[in-house]
């Protein structure tokens, strides 16, 4: 059947449009002109407001707040920037910045360390209660996370995290997701090489470092991203641990900004702007990585 | 599950309790300790600020069925805020994504692009998704108005608040459905399709009688994951109406967190959650038994 309807060599790799496939009458033109043009719709509906955000921000506040608004910017500035900078002391954004930096990235790292070690043990190793243990992990997943905020937030106190980064970092750190997703790659993953290290005198940390990992980057690039993101747009739970103006991450400091500055919206809008810079570019980079992750989280269903 | 191994000596015994210790040090301190915290605050009149702690047996949760008490109000005003939001929310969260997955299941160039960009609000926070619609829903110098020529108060009376909430959310999270429907798409075998265009089914036809069976389970978890979410709201309603107007679209979220975390009666707060967890589950169960009825004749 493939070997039939294989287009000739050197034609296009995508194989024609529906419409063409089924021989749709004449009309298919107009049909698909129609197509596009909702897929246009919908682009500019998506990506419309993040750059409405990015335009604002580069707008003097009297043409940013103008009736009726204009689209781009009469002469482009970036004051609203220079302004984000000179908000140090209740406002310091930059320091906002490299807190989110920090804790996102001590968050991904301390989830694919704890993570890969335990998805390890329940994937490949035999012991007493791995079943029990692995049901007991699964089933938090479908615990609300709402009922763990109160409760936590005495446990950070008595630990003495509140206002620190690991409050930020480590807690999340304890989800079942990354261990259940990447249990489920390892166990998908070829036995043959271990078996073959194992005679060559090879212990369980070797292979798991030497032969495991390097095997599943993909899985763990997925987790890496995606536990990245959810850190860094985590806004609950450093609104309510974190206290201290030059410790806050950037969505818990925007909404501080936004009480201060309500109607100067190129600066709330330029600092929603620098929040999201960082998310949209790892997402270009690593889009397959997301959109993999996410697709997989699905088929646990 | 069962890997088909020789039973031969691979590890020490204690090797596998190594590798698990890290997850479990913390996966106990963060979420069994917790859960188990949470029910034993709830019984107690736990009040942060106060020395004595007195266990308290149910009171905590009979109060939020006492209308003479003091948080029975605020309670289930927050309870019937989550419960709109969640009825008014989902049918487009779960409507608007199957057909985007449709759309892009089929063969056009650049589809993995488009994919991307439906996606892409998603990677942003709430707090940036929060002040973007503040700012963009402005009843004045709002830009919706300005498209529109309207002067709607996005923000500030009802429903218009509602149904400023409601479409900032399907627009921020819309993506995260469609991947999911995507994935589901893609598993159905092309030979039903086949089968079902030999029988001469137009496409709305195949539609009705392929691709929905076909994405049945997807179609479960997709619905039970938005109810979850959707009573998850709690940072748009804070940054855009903040809770109004009036109380209006102030959620049972906004509700125990304000109880356990700034009034810091945490026992109550941990009742509140505890409470909002078991309507979570009623639905969540009683909606599982509603969509398991029929299921796709090549699946059974």
């Amino acid at each position: 059947m493939a070997v039939l309807t294989r287009p000739p060599a050197g034609s296009t790799p995508h194989p024609p449009p529906a419409a063409q496939r089924s021989g749709r009458p004449p009309g298919g033109l107009a049909r698909q002109g129609m197509f596009w043009l909702f897929l246009l719709v919908l682009t500019v509906i998506f990506i419309g407001p993040i750059v409405w955000m990015f335009l604002t921000s580069i707008k003097t506040n009297p043409e940013a707040t103008s009736v009726p608004p204009t689209l781009l910017p009469s002469s482009p500035t970036f004051e609203a920037y220079e302004g984000l900078l000179q908000l140090e002391g209740s406002y310091p954004v930059l320091r906002w910045f490299f807190n989110s930096l920090m804790a996102a990235t001590l968050h991904m790292a301390l989830v694919l360390a704890v993570a890969s070690t335990a998805a390890y043990a329940l994937a490949r190793l035999h012991f007493r209660g791995r079943g029990v243990l692995f049901v007991v992990i699964v089933s938090t997943l479908f615990v609300p996370g709402f009922v763990f905020l109160i409760p936590n937030y005495l446990i950070i106190d008595q630990l003495g995290w509140l206002d620190t980064v690991w409050a930020l970092a480590v807690p999340g750190a304890a989800g079942a997701f990354g261990v259940f997703f990447l249990r489920q790659f390892f166990a998908m993953l070829p036995t043959e090489l271990e078996e073959a290290a194992l005679i060559d005198g090879a212990n369980q940390w070797e292979i798991f470092t030497r032969i495991v990992l390097p095997n599943s980057k993909p899985a763990l690039a997925t987790l890496a991203v995606l536990s990245f993101l959810s850190n860094w747009n985590d806004f609950i739970w450093p609104i309510y641990v974190l206290f201290s103006p030059e410790r806050l991450t950037l969505p818990a400091g925007l909404r501080l900004l936004q009480g201060a500055y309500t109607t100067d919206y190129p600066v709330i809008m330029a600092g929603a702007f620098v929040a999201s810079v960082p998310v949209l570019i790892l997402f270009l980079f690593t889009q397959r990585y997301v959109i993999e992750g996410v697709s997989r989280s699905g088929l646990k269903g | 599950m069962a890997t088909t191994t020789p039973r031969i000596r691979r590890h020490a015994p204690w090797t596998p309790y190594a590798f698990m210790a890290p997850f479990l040090v913390i996966f106990a301190t963060f979420v069994l300790a917790p859960a188990l915290l949470g029910i034993w605050m709830s019984l107690h009149d736990w009040d942060f600020m106060l020395e004595n702690r007195p266990f308290v047996g149910l009171d905590n949760y009979l109060a939020l069925f006492d209308s003479t008490s003091a948080v029975f109000e605020m309670f289930w005003n927050g309870m019937r805020a989550t419960a709109i939001f969640t009825v008014a929310s989902v049918p487009f969260l779960v409507a608007i994504p199957l057909a985007l997955a449709v759309m892009l299941n089929r063969r056009f160039p650049g589809r993995t692009v488009f994919r991307a960009i439906f996606f892409m609000p998603y990677v942003l926070g709430v707090a940036v998704v929060g002040l973007l619609f503040r700012f963009m829903l402005d009843p004045n110098i709002g830009i919706v108005n300005g498209l529109l020529g309207t002067s709607i108060p996005w923000i500030t009376a009802q429903p218009w608040a509602w149904i400023s909430l409601v479409a900032m959310t399907v627009w921020w999270t819309l993506g995260f459905n469609t991947i999911i429907y995507l994935a589901g798409l893609q598993d159905i075998p092309s030979e039903l399709y086949d089968a079902a265009k030999v029988d001469g089914a137009s496409a709305w036809q195949q539609f009705r009688h392929v691709t929905l069976p076909g994405l049945r389970t997807v179609q479960l978890f997709v619905v039970t994951i938005t109810i979850l979410a959707s009573a998850n709201m709690f940072g748009q309603a804070l940054l855009v109406t903040n809770g109004g107007p009036g109380d209006s679209t102030r959620t049972a979220l906004i509700v125990m967190l304000a109880e356990g975390l700034e009034s810091f009666r945490m026992g109550s707060a941990a009742a509140m959650s505890y409470l909002l967890a078991v309507f979570l589950g009623i639905v969540s169960i009683v909606q599982v038994l509603a969509m398991r009825e029929r299921r796709p004749r090549w699946q059974s």
